[in-house]
């Protein structure tokens, strides 16, 4: 027998994302946002003794909606067979989305209803009859809280039955739209008979909150004391852990691998321990900091604050040609560019959604978090350190908007309507965050790991070639090189040796702190000091400043090329943040030294 | 009728009900999605500095929305005497 499908629908801000993870037990991302879910998740889920393929489609707001995800939604119900469809609705919201499930019936594929946020629709003293909507509709309809798993395993019974009634799949037709008016008329009816809504709620903690973090003139404010604090708090508490893995890489170094190899040819030896071993755990020690960084993030992300971020920075960035959500997709972007870039399909308009692509490379992603917390640790004080790593935030900030300014004249004659949902705050719950971090460790390892290793095994290569003379000095293949870069950067203050970093850190930033360590023959205890000794912090703020603009990273570049259809924004983007880096770091360092600094 | 207004007119605060949707295309769609629909109750709960959008409840949904769009939004001050949702 084929093997049976379901597929999970609803509109966005309903725990599709969650009950999905719930189901299967896989992570799919969620997050308090539309769009959020950009690529087709699927899962097996066993059910009694059946293998049932679960497939979450992105979230739609209805069957002939405009934006891409509801594209992709759409084209995904016409083309597969399914037999059955899970059509999750907010319960706290069954007045607006009741309607949503009754379209779907309109499909003619068995529909299974999901009443979610069962917890929060209590909290507003929502009563629903279950019983009699599951009579009036014809469906079985579960009432239950994905989040908290409650009326889980109800689900999944009821699902189990609703399969074994239809073994067969079934494609829906090309859709034909239904009689919305007919819709309205049953929906009307059926709220009437089985919600029960208090006449005049209490404000609740989301509107007392809101009155504070929405406030006209303190909104802003505390928006970004709140993104300081934050990082503040991730700076300080993944700084000791970075020194504690680093020193354990080390002792791992001294004590376990150097015996093993002392038999090697001194070649192969320093091949192993100064170039791939060196390289990876200095990379390697940043680990503690990104899964403390993608925390905060998920904390934020599920708060249900960037929707309000979205609000307060709506008139701003329109006058730059992008809107509230633009802005939203740049602080998503500070994990990594790559699924801010794909998040932009929720804006129509191609002109500003290309204006968006443009800014979002920079973002200040968790790759460039490590290399600035690398040169701030080594070269500023303890005190200095954290308004270092927020001055950089706000760089980021600052030539975004510059290039918005610059690039959106065409974005600006086009806005895009902007009209969206304020979700209620939500704290995720401490089983997602831990299930978030393992994921994002996980992707980190496997997206940067092979460019990591390549790239710390080229360097020392580029490093140790040809044999005989000493690492990096100017006769070597980097050295040359180096030195055929030098009229580029040593107006901007980089060294030679750092200039060859910034090389391979085109590929990846990862790759740029782990091609240092290769490049100045130091593990991740003894590299600090030494880079400190060769440089000033004038040179070190000139040198991120330049790894913060230069370039974005291949994936990056790949998946602009990938959402624009072309190598044209993709060069642009390139020439671009090249020219703006070069010059915005030429303006640092002269104007520093000019200073007297 | 008297007392029509558009929605961007109404200052923080204000409740009215919904008369009539004037959007077009998806616009539309997207806003009878969110719930905008006529007869529905809705109140102003602010408005953002610097032209920036109203943040309204329409039922049990918060929304934010550009004033662009809010103009097309036309609302009386009356309460519903009819069902929400009701044509």
């Amino acid at each position: 027998m084929a093997r049976q499908r379901v597929a999970l629908v609803g509109m966005p801000n309903t725990g599709k994302s969650t009950l999905f993870n719930q189901l299967t037990g896989s992570s799919a991302r969620i997050g308090n946002w539309p769009g959020l879910t950009v690529e087709l998740m699927s899962a097996r889920l066993l059910l009694g003794d059946a293998m049932v393929e679960l497939v979450d489609l992105p979230g739609l707001h209805n069957l002939h909606g405009f934006s891409e995800d509801e594209r992709v939604a759409r084209h995904f119900l016409e083309t597969q067979p399914v037999n059955a469809l899970l059509v999750v609705i907010n319960a706290a919201q069954m007045d607006r989305q009741l309607a949503f499930a009754l379209q779907m019936r309109a499909l003619g594929v068995p529909i299974l209803l999901v009443l979610n946020m069962a917890d929060e629709a209590g909290k507003r003293g929502i009563q629903i009859d279950v019983d009699i909507l599951t009579a009036r509709l014809g469906m079985p309809v579960c009432l239950l809280s994905a989040k908290y798993g409650k009326g889980v395993p109800e689900l999944r019974h009821a699902l189990a039955g609703l399969l074994a009634r239809h073994p067969e799949g079934r494609q829906a037709p090309p859709y034909i739209l239904a009689e919305d008016d007919s819709i309205e008329k049953d929906v009307d009816a059926l709220i009437e008979q089985t919600l029960h809504i208090p006449p005049e709620l209490a404000p609740s903690h989301t509107d007392r909150l809101d009155r504070l973090l929405l406030h006209p003139w303190l909104g802003l404010p505390l928006f970004f004391l709140f993104m300081l604090t934050m990082f503040q708090l991730v700076y300080g508490l993944g700084k000791p852990l970075q020194d504690g893995l680093a020193w354990l890489l080390e002792a791992g170094k001294t004590q376990a691998l150097a015996p093993l190899v002392t038999n090697f040819l001194p070649f192969g030896k320093s091949f192993i321990l100064d170039g791939l071993y060196d390289g990876i755990g200095t990379v390697l020690s940043f680990m503690p900091l990104i899964v403390l960084f993608f925390m905060a993030m998920a904390v934020v992300e599920d708060s249900g604050y960037l929707s309000r971020a979205a609000y307060l920075m709506d008139a701003l960035m329109a006058r730059m040609g992008l809107d509230g959500r633009a802005f939203v997709m740049q602080l998503m972007g500070f994990g990594c560019n790559v699924p801010a870039i794909m998040g932009t399909r929720i804006i129509r308009s191609r002109p500003q959604r290309i204006l968006a692509m443009m800014t979002i490379p920079f973002s200040l992603c968790s790759a460039r978090l490590q290399v600035f917390m690398f040169f701030i640790g080594a070269v500023f004080s303890a005190r200095a350190a954290p308004w270092v790593l927020f001055s950089l935030y706000l760089m980021s900030f600052a030539i975004s908007f510059l290039t918005a300014w610059l690039w959106g004249n065409k974005a600006r004659r086009d806005p895009d309507p902007l009209i969206m949902e304020l979700p209620p705050y939500r704290l995720p719950t401490l089983r997602y965050l831990f299930r978030q971090a393992l994921r994002e460790s996980g992707h980190f390892v496997r997206s940067a790991g092979g460019f990591i290793v390549l790239g710390a095994a080229m360097v020392w290569l580029l490093t140790h070639m040809p044999s005989g003379i000493p690492p990096a000095s100017p006769q070597t293949w980097a050295g040359r090189m180096a030195s055929f870069m030098s009229p580029v950067f040593d107006p901007l203050g980089i060294d030679r040796l750092l200039s060859i970093a910034l090389l391979f850190g085109f590929v990846a930033k990862e790759v740029v702190i782990g091609s240092l360590a290769v490049i100045y023959g130091a593990g991740p205890t003894e590299l600090p000091g030494m880079v400190a000794r060769s440089l000033d912090w004038v040179q070190a703020y000139s040198f991120m400043l330049f790894t913060l603009i230069y370039t974005p990273c291949l994936s990056t570049l790949a998946t602009l090329r990938q959402e624009t259809g072309g190598m044209r924004v993709v060069l642009i983007s390139i020439g671009w943040s090249l020219a703006a880096a070069w010059a915005i770091s030429f303006a640092f360092y002269q104007g520093a030294r000019l200073l007297g600094y | 009728m008297l007392g029509i207004t558009p929605l961007n007119a109404y200052p923080a605060g204000r409740c009215g009900t919904i008369v009539s949707i004037e959007a077009h295309g998806h616009l539309a769609d997207r806003m009878h999605a969110l719930g905008l629909t006529p007869g529905r109750f809705i109140r102003v709960m602010r408005r953002s500095p610097w032209r920036g959008p109203i943040h309204i409840r329409a039922g049990q949904t918060d929304l934010i929305l550009r004033r662009e769009e809010a103009a097309l939004v036309r609302v009386t001050p009356f309460l519903p005497t009819h069902a929400p949702g009701q044509k």
